[in-house]
């Protein structure tokens, strides 16, 4: 049994605080993701995990027991680094086997869980070439083989994928999910690419400047985020925020974004906002793929209006839209046989029952 | 408008081509000058000590060309590999120069780790004092050092001076800050990960030294064993200011202080003797080349 428990944990540099204070709460075999921008604190946070950052303050818990104090080496973890750290003048074989030979684990058992790691990587045929021979994915496997061997109770993995190119990079992200399956491992996984936290996680951490904004599966934090900022880094393209002001007409809400563009809050979403009808620094969100091209009979919650095209970017499966609305640019998601066109005038429709409303003051979504 | 930027283009192109041609022939041309310079300039002395120590000391005197020999003879070399003084000298040298090595790697290399992976207070400031020590010429060193022996043998009653030994201990003084420097570079290169994940993976300090970063850096450490060595077989100074009885000699001193009888320079003999004396440095210069190169330009390029 292993989960991953940390309690209010603190790092500061000098007197610059990395990581602010934060709770999770890890369960065994359980795939977390920690993601957000640089210098948010996640790999901070992974290698305060891993024992090789001190913890300023708070306690770190790894199967139930206080590790704060406790070597690296003892906290029965294995790492997986961004540039791999293979050990360059080792076979693969010897890097794979030696945290197991420092242990002085019996030679026949070494043999079998190396042969064992390489078979589920699928890396049997390179145990004896030396890291310098192997492209960036096969090294990424052997990174990946050397932590398996150890059959430790978490794995760490700090930004595995970074160094690979895109199309292996989605190759390798398929991979460590397979291999999560097959081997059930708790994982603690950092990286700053939202569409890896997405496809890779059991649950999403999503970190900011040293605080948690939220944790949560990934469809939970993609419909439902609470705050402003996971709102805009969850998502690609990015959710539209447009300054707004919530206006009250005969019992029912509208969101005015400038003179001409005002869109009707959902009915049942009437009392959650009314408090905030006339409230200064609201922010309107609305996904991409919540605008779109009218689809014959609006259904309830949606609404047409009329816009100019800024930019449309043909994607293939849809064309992407961009135009200003209040000086801000907002993105559209339609069907490429909309023959939406750079320049043109062109109405679309807005899916108001995915709308979310942000108090900018506090950050959190209402 | 494109098609006549394309044929200007196309105009320009061919003259442009070989006009890098012949700026490269010419920046070769220049090249090579400069080197056969160079290697008539360093190559000279030594062809003109071979030419002498092939030499009778009659040729040598005859007032005949010195860029020939006439009557060639091994007769210096037979001497010189028969006396049993000079036999003397080179042992001494060799037994200081390997032990010299040998304290250098001990001292150097736990030194180098620790100020360049283990950030303790000081640590960076201590980095930069050793390599200054280095700036500090043994021409200064030599006195205070000697006072210092002088000293020690009036405290404890041990004779340090007039020992060939006592070069054991004082030439780390010189090889040791420059081989720390050096390996300061080198293990600064490698990667912070690759340690922490020998940390990870188990290893104590000591192992992530020994089963890592030595063989990770053995470049590094080759470069520094050859100029330690390097270093420790030609010093001339301090052997000259310490050691006086024929026996304690090393090469280099002893070659000048011997061979030279009063006012007696025996030539032949003098380059003959210079000539095997260089011989060592050079027999490992030209096996080790390759990771002295690899070791001094560590670093420069991601592996």
């Amino acid at each position: 049994m292993a989960q991953v428990t940390l309690h209010k944990v603190v790092k500061n540099y000098d007197e610059t605080p990395a990581v602010r204070g934060i709770d999770l709460d890890i369960a065994d075999k359980e795939f977390v993701v920690l993601v957000g921008p640089s210098g948010c604190g996640k790999s901070t946070t992974l290698r305060m995990i891993a024992g090789l950052e001190d913890i300023t303050d708070g306690e770190i818990l790894i199967g139930g027991e206080v590790v704060n104090d406790t070597p690296p080496k003892d906290r029965d973890i294995a790492m997986v680094f961004q540039n791999y750290a293979l050990y360059p003048h080792m076979t693969v074989f010897e890097n794979m086997s030696f945290g197991l030979r420092l242990k002085k684990v019996a030679r026949t058992e070494i043999k079998e869980r190396v042969e064992n790691a390489a078979r589920i990587l699928d890396i049997t045929e390179l145990l004896e070439r030396k890291p310098k021979q192997l492209s960036g994915g096969q090294r990424q496997r052997v990174a990946m083989g050397r932590a398996i061997v150890r059959d430790p109770k978490v794995f760490l993995f700090d930004e595995p994928l970074s160094n690979l190119d895109a199309k292996l990079r989605v190759q390798m992200r398929t991979e460590i999910k397979r291999v999560h399956q097959k081997v059930r491992t708790t994982t603690v996984y950092v990286t700053h690419d939202q569409v890896e936290a997405m496809t890779l996680a059991d649950r999403v951490v999503v970190m900011n400047a040293g605080i948690i904004e939220q944790v949560g599966a990934p469809n939970e934090l993609y419909h439902t985020p609470a705050t402003k900022f996971v709102a805009g880094f969850i998502g690609s393209p990015a959710m539209n925020l447009v300054p707004c002001a919530l206006e009250e007409t005969a019992g029912a809400l509208r969101v005015r974004l400038n003179e001409s563009v005002a869109l009707p809050v959902p009915a049942e979403r009437t009392a959650r906002y009314r408090p905030f009808v006339g409230r200064d620094r609201l922010l309107f969100g609305l996904r991409p793929e919540n605008i779109l091209e009218p689809r014959g009979q609006l259904e309830p919650g949606q609404q047409g209006f009329e816009v100019v095209l800024d930019v449309a970017e043909p994607m293939g499966m849809d064309t992407l839209v961009h135009f200003l609305i209040a000086h801000i640019d907002v993105c559209g998601r339609v069907s490429p046989n909309a023959g939406a066109q750079t320049g043109q005038r062109m109405k679309l429709v807005a899916d108001m029952n995915h709308m979310h409303l942000i108090d900018d003051d506090s950050g959190k979504v209402v | 408008m494109t098609t006549a930027a394309a044929t200007v283009e196309t105009k320009v192109g061919p003259p442009r081509k070989s006009s890098m041609r012949r700026d490269r022939q010419r920046a070769l041309f220049w090249s090579y000058v400069f080197l056969i310079i160079f290697v008539i300039f360093f190559l000279t002395p030594p062809v003109y000590m071979i030419i002498t120590s092939l030499k009778t000391s009659a040729e040598i005197s005859a007032a005949t060309t010195p860029w020939w020999v006439l009557n060639p003879t091994l007769q210096n070399y037979v001497e010189i590999l028969t006396s049993r003084t000079y036999l003397t000298f080179f042992r001494n040298s060799a037994v200081v120069a390997l032990a010299v090595v040998l304290v250098t790697m001990l001292v150097s290399i736990p030194a180098a780790f620790a100020l360049s992976r283990m950030k303790f207070w000081g640590s960076a400031t201590l980095a930069t004092g050793v390599f200054l020590t280095y700036l500090i010429p043994d021409t200064l060193l030599f006195i205070p050092l000697f006072k210092i022996f002088v000293f020690l043998h009036d405290l404890t009653g041990i004779e340090f001076l007039n020992h060939w030994w006592l070069l054991i201990i004082i030439y780390p003084t010189l090889t040791v800050p420059f081989c720390t420097w050096i390996m300061i570079g080198y293990f600064a290169s490698i990667p912070k990960e690759l340690d922490e994940a020998a940390l990870i993976d188990g290893a104590g300090y000591l192992q992530i030294l020994t089963k890592i970063f030595m063989p990770v850096a053995l470049p590094g450490i080759i470069a520094a064993t050859i100029f330690a060595f390097t270093v420790a077989w030609a010093q001339f100074l301090y052997p000259l200011a310490f050691t006086t009885s024929t026996d304690q000699l090393v090469l280099p001193v002893g070659i000048v202080t011997t061979l030279i009888k009063g006012d007696v320079f025996n030539w032949g003999q003098i380059m003959t003797g210079a000539l095997l004396g260089a011989a060592p440095p050079l027999i490992i210069y030209a096996f080790l080349m390759d990771y002295y190169i690899a070791g001094l330009t560590a670093g420069a390029t991601k592996g």
